[in-house]
C-alpha cells in the first residue's frame, strides 16, 4: 500500500489495531510523501530516525495490546511547540540553533500516547501572521490553486505549513495553535478540521508565547472524529501551567452520535460584513439549511460589541507579546548579533532584536511597547480589556439564553495568493480574522469545518463556536455539519 | 455591521520622534532612514484602534482572567535545580559556569 499517508487518524488507528498495517508503515508513506512535496515547504526541520525509533516502539505496544488512540499514528509538529533535542524556533531568526532541552506537555501527552512525530512545520515567525508569509524559513505554499492557475497561494497562517501538509496528505494530522485564529482560518483554507479547545484545555506549557491571555493549541486533522480523538490525547491538567483547567477531559470521540435534535444555534447579525463575498453568505445560509434539516433549532442572536474585537485584539495580542518577546535579548538562546568594538549590552540588545526578529513581529513588539507605555497604559491597554470584558459578556448573554452552539463563516474570503497582500497595509491582513479572534478574547472553544468549494475550486470553512468546557458537543455538532456538508474534494496533486 | 477604519487618526498622530522612542522602549535598532515608514505604521494601526473610544466602558472592570479561577497554591520549597550545563546550553556565549555579555561597568 502506497497510500497510507492518506489516511486519516481513525482509519488507520484501525487498521493498526487490526493488524492490517504496522506503524513503520504508516511512517515510511508519510516520510516518503515529505521528501516529494518540498516545493510545499510545509516541513521545514525533519525528524526521521526518530520517527521510525517512534513507530518501532509504537508497533511494539500494538502488538501487546496496550494502544492508546494516538499510539502509532505520524504527526507533525508546529515549531512553536517545544521539542526535546530537535530544533524548535517558532519560525524566527532569532532562535536560530535553539534546542530545547525538554518536551512541551502537548507534544509529550501525544509521545506518551505512542504517537509519532514525523518533523516540525512550517508558520508564521511567532505564530503572528495570517499567511504563513512572516516565516524565517519562507513562505508554506497550499497544495491548492485556483482552477488551472499556477498562482502560489496562502495555506493560511499561523498554522500554515500544518495545514499544508495535512491537506497535502504528507502527515495523518497536526498540532495548530490559535491565538487570533491560527488553526481555524488555515483550516477553512486548505479544507480540512481545525479545533482551538477552551482557554486552559490544552497546557500552553513549552509552547513559545505570543499572547499568553489568548494562546491555545488544538488539533488539525482531515476530519471531525480526527479532530476528537487527538483533542482528547492534547488536553490535560497542567501544573506546570497556571492556567491549565484542572477538569476531567471527556472522551470526546464517545460524544459524535450526529444528533442534534432540538439544539437551538445561534446565528449572529453582526457577523454579516459588508463586502463579504457572496459564496460565503451564500455557504453560510446553506449551513444553517443543513443543522436545521438535522433537527437543530436555528435563531437569530446579536453578539454586539463583535466590530470591536480586532481592535481590542491589536491592542491585547501586541501588549502581551512585547512583553513575552522581551525574553529574547541574545543572552540566553538564540542568536546574538555581531557586535562593532566598543558596543555595550544595550548596543547587544538593540542590534540582536533588529536582526533576530522579522519585520511584523517588530511592528507589533513596537506597538505593543507603545500602548503600555507611560501615559497609554489606561488609553489603550485598559481601555481594550475593558472591551474584551464585553465581548465575553456577549456570548455569555447568549449562552444564557439557551443558545448551545454559534455558526459563523470561518473566514472572510477563500484563500489569497501568496504576495498578493504585500502592498496593503497591515490592517488589511488583519481583518483574516474578524470572524475568529472574537473566540480567543472570549476563551471560547471553536472550530472550523470545510463545507465547500468556491468558483474558482478552493475550500471555504464555516465556524461553530462553542459553550466553555463543552468540545464534546461542539465536536458533535460539526461532526452533523460535517455528514450534511459531504465535503470530500481533495487537491491535485502539482508538487 | 463591520466596518473598517484605516485612515490616520484624527485625535493623534505619531511623528518620527516617538517612532524613535518606541523603538528604543522595545531594545529594537531602527536605522534613522526607516522611521518615517515605521511611524505611518503605527498610526495606520493605532487609527484602527481608536474605534474602542467608541464604546462606552463606563463601570466595566479591565478583563484580567479568561476563566475565573483561584491560583494554585503550593509549598515555597526549592522544586528544581541544579542544572547549570541545561540551562546554559543554548546561551550564544557561556564561560566558567555563567552568561557572557559585554561590559556593564566600566
Amino acid at each position: 500500500m502506497s497510500d497510507l499517508n492518506t489516511l486519516g487518524l481513525a482509519e488507520a488507528r484501525d487498521k493498526l489495531r487490526n493488524g492490517n498495517v504496522t506503524s513503520v508503515e504508516l511512517t515510511e508513506a508519510c516520510l516518503t510523501a515529505i521528501e516529494g512535496a518540498g516545493a510545499l515547504n510545509a516541513f521545514v526541520h525533519n525528524t526521521p530516525e526518530l520517527a521510525i525509533e517512534q513507530a518501532k516502539a509504537a508497533d511494539l505496544r500494538i502488538k501487546a495490546g496496550d494502544a492508546p488512540d494516538m499510539c502509532g499514528l505520524p504527526l507533525g509538529i508546529k515549531d512553536l511547540f517545544c521539542t526535546k533535542g530537535v530544533p524548535s524556533q517558532a519560525a524566527s531568526g532569532i532562535l536560530n540553533g535553539f534546542v530545547p532541552g525538554y518536551e512541551s506537555t502537548v507534544t509529550q501527552n501525544l509521545f506518551d500516547a505512542g504517537a509519532v512525530m514525523l518533523g516540525k512545520l512550517n508558520m508564521d515567525e511567532f505564530a503572528m501572521g495570517s499567511s504563513n508569509e512572516t516565516s524565517v524559513y519562507g513562505n508554506a505554499v497550499s497544495p491548492w490553486r485556483r482552477g488551472n492557475e499556477e498562482t502560489a497561494l496562502t495555506p493560511g497562517g499561523s498554522s500554515g505549513g500544518s495545514a499544508s501538509a495535512v491537506a497535502a496528505d504528507l502527515c495523518l494530522a497536526a498540532t495548530g495553535t490559535d491565538t487570533g485564529g491560527s488553526i481555524r482560518q488555515p483550516a477553512a483554507f486548505v479544507g480540512i478540521t481545525g479545533i482551538k479547545p477552551t482557554y486552559g484545555r490544552c497546557s500552553r506549557w513549552g509552547v513559545v508565547a505570543f499572547a499568553s491571555s489568548l494562546d491555545q493549541a488544538g488539533p488539525m486533522t482531515k476530519n471531525v472524529r480526527d479532530a476528537a480523538i487527538m483533542l482528547e490525547t492534547m488536553c490535560s491538567h497542567d501544573p506546570k501551567d497556571s492556567t491549565s483547567a484542572d477538569l476531567a477531559v471527556p472522551n470526546f470521540e464517545a460524544m459524535l452520535t450526529g444528533d442534534i435534535r432540538g439544539k437551538k444555534i445561534g446565528i449572529p447579525k453582526e457577523y454579516q460584513m459588508d463586502g463579504m463575498p457572496a459564496e460565503i453568505d451564500a455557504l453560510w445560509a446553506e449551513g444553517r439549511e443543513m443543522l436545521k434539516v438535522a433537527g437543530a433549532e436555528i435563531v437569530d442572536i446579536s453578539l454586539p460589541h463583535t466590530k470591536y474585537a480586532l481592535p481590542a485584539y491589536y491592542v491585547i495580542a501586541p501588549a502581551e507579546a512585547s512583553s513575552n518577546l522581551a525574553r529574547y535579548d541574545g543572552v540566553r538562546y538564540g542568536q546574538r548579533a555581531t557586535l562593532a568594538q566598543g558596543d555595550g549590552i544595550t548596543e547587544m540588545y538593540e542590534k540582536t532584536r533588529a536582526e533576530g526578529f522579522g519585520h511584523e513581529v517588530q511592528r507589533r513588539v513596537m506597538v505593543g511597547t507603545y500602548v503600555l507605555s507611560a501615559g497609554f497604559y489606561d488609553a489603550y491597554y485598559n481601555r481594550a480589556r475593558r472591551v474584551r470584558a464585553l465581548i465575553k459578556k456577549d456570548f455569555e448573554d447568549v449562552f444564557a439564553q439557551g443558545v448551545d452552539a454559534i455558526l459563523t463563516p470561518a473566514t472572510p474570503s477563500a484563500a489569497f495568493g501568496l504576495g498578493e497582500m504585500t502592498d496593503a497595509d497591515p490592517v488589511k491582513m488583519y481583518l483574516n480574522d474578524v470572524f475568529t479572534v472574537t473566540v480567543n478574547l472570549a476563551g471560547l472553544p471553536g472550530i472550523a469545518v470545510p463545507a465547500g468549494l468556491d468558483s474558482q475550486g478552493l475550500p471555504l470553512g464555516l465556524q461553530l463556536i462553542g459553550r466553555p468546557w463543552e468540545e464534546g458537543d461542539l465536536l458533535n455538532a460539526a461532526y452533523a455539519l460535517e455528514q450534511a456538508a459531504g465535503f470530500v474534494a481533495k487537491p491535485q496533486k502539482w508538487w | 455591521m463591520l466596518h473598517v477604519f484605516t485612515g490616520e487618526s484624527p485625535l493623534m498622530s505619531i511623528d518620527t520622534d516617538t517612532a524613535a522612542r518606541v523603538a528604543k522602549l522595545a531594545r529594537i535598532k531602527v536605522e534613522e532612514d526607516a522611521l518615517p515608514a515605521l511611524a505611518q505604521e503605527f498610526n495606520t494601526i493605532l487609527g484602527f484602534i481608536e474605534q474602542l473610544n467608541e464604546v462606552d466602558v463606563d463601570g466595566v472592570e479591565p478583563m484580567t482572567s479568561v476563566t475565573p479561577m483561584r491560583l494554585k497554591r503550593r509549598e515555597d520549597v526549592v522544586t528544581d535545580g541544579g542544572q547549570q550545563d541545561k540551562v546554559l546550553f543554548n546561551a550564544p556565549d557561556a564561560r566558567e559556569g555563567f552568561f557572557a555579555v559585554p561590559k556593564v561597568v566600566e
